[in-house]
């Protein structure tokens, strides 16, 4: 097999790979604290297309990402309400968010059909380092060669596992989605809690969408995410509810999403829904590997009170 | 330093003591009523407490203790009434809230997030908690607190790995960290054996004698009478009376606990009919791989009850799941009514004439979540009249369940609601009602009045009884060695798996079969 195709696709991989870690790292904060939102998708879609329509306007990356979290952190607003606030059911409230976002994100996509695609990629997507660097054997295109937007997402995840796992707010945030009474009975609150982090979710999904649909393929078209979303959702689960490995997970899937392409290059013609289902194969292989063994399940298990409602009197 | 905390709230309590305070006014509750969905679980209730003193809190389950202790640590919030603190008046709008005024609660469902390690624990929410806590500080500072109060926990082990007697000493300790002065304890020893339940005892005292105010929760009168220095005694939600324990004595408080007098159930004697049950050479593993069921050898026939004693965890809970059909079996063989139901499915058993009442009603005995009708009917949908072909007759399902219902006197039913509302008592007498109904030839009853209160044990003591009068064969599983004696046609007692001795309740004293429980032989005499 020829060696640069491997290295294209690995590549690749990590640019695929990263909307999905920034979505799915949202995503893991919100199941931190109990709540289970299954609408990144549509919140990946309606965040996306927003922040994308904003790059188009001002050409500032940065600006869009911003805009595009803040609208995914809106639309997660609803399902807070809904989940925290009434205490409808999660499933439920998750799909209805994806059929939202995507109807939505549908919506303004034929509002601006002209505005919504580049002349020509914005200089913000230039590689961060000097071609020198870029042209070193191996480590210059996996290392070296990504946009700024993907460093941002490896610092995200080292923040975020140093949130989640050594400070005081990460404690509570996690209490908060083992056992709320423990943590309301010690002053958490259980409901600032779960509405704060299920909106860090939204910014997430947003975030990734916005780098998606802007950074990756510079054009909106109905339903670009194609199930990216839930890919992301898979991948907390696949990465036990740690950052560090859903780093690692997100670049698997991304190959595997690349896989195809790849394969048609070196002439493998296999079904792309066959691949497709792939991620999630390969969760549900985690999840019994992580349960054969009962010292890995403890670890690497959903948070117990995961979309369970709290509510202070009942039993 | 969080320690600072626990440590000033120590001082407060002693210059409490200094100035005269001791016996003065910790809490007074006015008034107080709250109602669950219509039904007033506490009503009018008037309570007070004085520093320095063990303050029982007495009364069958469903009584309103948990409620009312609720109110006072703000976790419920009361329809109406008033609540002071130190004399002062006081809104408590979360248990947080009441945490801040001094008052914190041990709930009967403990409180503390079990995949976090102990330090963890005591550190979540405290407010002295540093942002980049170090976990060697947390964890040196535990052990410390745990020193000083002589309540001590490895600091690094995660909660899930305590036993529940360790798990409440942390509840404790988190509470002394937080500097509390008025400490509840929601039947603190239900879950304790009585080397844990002195231990506990000894820790209530030393921490009243700081001038701590401790409410202590129980049903059981022998505890109260032996750790409080007062009693207040509740019934159906309101407050029957409050005395100095030197003016109660048992007879008493029972009366006033219960409200009625108790007819001891007798046993009368009947000839044993054909072996029903038996069992030979069953072995079993239990939850770890380890064996738990020993080559044990029992027989039951019919109108006689064979008790099952030991204590807890030595192989009770595998060999009722061995014959109910919940859990494999290695060796040996069951029969029920001479077919041999080893490989049998629970289906196939309940079919043959198997009833089964299993130790944790709320998790394996009922469907918490459904209601009463449906749970009444799961062992019996699947024929007219509850059901024909596919269909379910809802009607049927709720006309049983109001004539079971009355038959086995369940109380508190509220129609439509989750049946996990029920109070213990009530939830077992469902438990039996659905198993009776279904007209058994085995019965299999795993602590079937465990945590239950005097008169719920009473009345299921009765059912057990009518029921071998009935014909029926049952095997009994208790760590009550009361109930064992009085209850028993034949007693064999469990360690360690194996049968450790059988003996007709005309040998068994308490001494005797507390030897067999602690695995020493005993030569029959
Ligand atoms: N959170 C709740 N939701 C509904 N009903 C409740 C709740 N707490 C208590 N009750 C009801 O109030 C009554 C008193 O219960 P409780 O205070 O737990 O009694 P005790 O602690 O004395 O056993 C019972 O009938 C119980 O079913
Ligand atoms: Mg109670």
């Amino acid at each position: 097999m020829n060696e640069s195709v491997i290295l294209l696709s690995i590549v690749s991989a990590v640019g695929i790979g990263t909307p999905i870690l920034l979505a799915g790292l949202g995503e893991m904060y919100t199941e931190h604290s109990g709540v289970m939102n299954l609408g990144i998708e549509g919140m990946m879609l309606g965040g996306g297309v927003v922040g994308f329509w904003v790059s188009t306007q001002h050409t500032s990356l940065p600006l869009a990402l911003a805009v595009g979290a803040a609208v995914g952190a809106l639309f997660a607003l609803v399902h807070a309400f809904l989940a925290v606030t009434l205490r409808v059911n999660q499933i439920v409230s998750g799909l209805a968010l994806v059929i939202t976002g995507t109807g939505f994100a549908a919506f303004i996509g034929s509002l601006n059909d002209s505005a919504l695609t580049y002349e020509r990629p914005l200089s913000s997507f230039e590689p961060v380092f000097g071609e020198g660097m870029r042209d070193l054997p191996l480590v210059g295109p996996l290392v070296f060669g990504h946009d700024w937007v993907v460093y941002l997402s490896w610092v995200l995840v080292a923040a975020s596992a140093f949130w989640l796992f050594r400070t005081r707010w990460g404690l509570s945030l996690r209490a908060v989605g083992e056992d709320p009474a423990a943590a309301d009975t010690v002053g958490i609150s259980v409901t600032a809690t779960r509405y704060i982090y299920t909106m860090v979710g939204g910014a997430g999904a947003g975030l990734g969408g916005t780098y998606l649909i802007a950074g990756i393929f510079s054009n909106y078209q109905h339903g670009i995410t194609a199930g990216l979303g839930w890919i992301a959702f898979a991948l907390v689960i696949f990465a036990g509810w740690r950052p560090w490995r859903a780093l690692a997970a997100a670049y698997i899937f991304g190959v595997l999403r690349n896989l195809g392409f790849s394969l048609q290059i070196i002439g493998v013609d296999i079904p792309a829904d066959f691949l497709n289902a792939l991620p999630f194969v390969l969760t549900i292989a985690a999840l019994i590997l992580i349960s054969a063994r009962s010292s890995a399940a403890r670890k690497y298990s959903a948070p117990s009170a995961l979309a369970v409602p709290y509510s202070r009197e009942s039993r | 330093m969080p320690l600072d905390r626990a440590g000033a709230a120590g001082a407060a309590a002693q210059i409490d003591r200094s100035d005269g305070r001791l016996g003065g006014e910790a809490a007074r509750l006015t008034s107080i009523t709250k109602s669950f969905y219509g039904q007033a679980a506490n009503e009018d209730v008037d309570f007070d407490l004085r520093w320095g003193e063990i303050h029982a809190l007495l009364g069958e389950n469903g009584a309103g203790k948990s409620t009312l202790c609720s109110v006072l640590a703000g976790l419920y919030h009361p329809d109406s009434g008033e609540i002071r603190l130190d004399g002062e008046q006081v809104e408590l709008r979360s248990p947080h809230h009441a945490l801040e005024q001094g008052v914190g609660m041990v709930y009967q469902h403990f409180r503390l997030v079990e995949r976090f390690t102990v330090a963890e624990n005591l550190a979540l929410g405290h407010p002295d908690t540093k942002v980049l806590a170090s976990r060697k500080e947390l964890e040196r500072q535990v052990a410390e607190l745990g020193r000083r109060y002589g309540l001590e926990a490895a600091p690094e082990a995660g909660v899930w790995q305590l036993s529940v007697g360790e798990q409440q000493r942390v509840e404790i300790l988190k509470l002394l960290h937080r500097g509390v002065r008025i400490l509840i304890l929601d039947e603190p020893t239900a879950v304790l054996t009585p080397q844990e339940a002195r231990s506990l005892f000894a820790t209530m005292r030393a921490l009243a004698d700081e001038g701590r105010a401790i409410i202590f929760v129980s049903h059981k009168l022998d505890e109260v009478m032996e750790v409080s220095d007062r009693v207040s005694v509740l019934r159906d939600g309101r407050m029957v009376g409050s005395m100095e324990i030197a003016e109660a004595d048992p007879a008493r408080l029972a009366r006033m606990m219960v409200g009625r007098d108790l007819a001891v159930p007798d046993r009368p004697r009947i000839e044993a009919g054909a072996p029903v049950l038996s069992i030979t050479g069953l072995t079993a593993a239990g939850d770890r791989g380890i064996e738990a069921v020993r080559n044990v050898d029992i027989e039951v026939r019919a109108s006689q009850i064979v008790g099952v004693a030991g204590v807890a965890g030595n192989g009770q809970r595998e060999l009722a799941e061995a014959i109910a059909g919940l859990r494999r079996i290695e060796h040996g063989q069951i029969f029920l009514g001479g077919v041999d139901i080893t490989r049998a499915s629970p289906r196939q058993r309940i079919r043959l004439g198997l009833g089964f009442v299993p130790e944790d009603r709320m998790r394996t005995g009922m469907a918490g979540g459904l209601p009463l009708p449906a749970n009444l009917a799961l062992k019996a949908y699947r024929r007219p009249p509850l059901s024909r072909g596919p269909l379910l007759s809802k009607r049927a399902m709720d006309d049983r369940a109001r004539r079971l219902e009355h038959r086995f006197d369940i109380r508190g039913v509220r129609w439509g609601l989750p049946t996990s509302l029920l109070s213990g008592g009530n939830i077992q007498r469902a438990i039996l009602a659905r198993e009776l109904s279904a007209g058994p030839k085995v019965l299999v009853a795993a602590a079937p009045t465990r945590g239950l209160d005097v008169a719920a044990i009473q009345a299921i003591r009765r059912l057990l009884l009518e029921e071998r009068e009935a014909g029926t064969a049952i095997l009994m599983i208790s760590e009550d060695l009361e109930e064992i004696m009085e209850l028993s046609d034949e007693i064999v007692v469990l360690y360690e798996g194996r049968i450790m001795g059988r003996l007709e309740p005309g040998q068994a004293s308490p001494e005797v079969l507390g030897m067999l429980m602690a695995g020493r032989t005993v030569d029959p005499a």
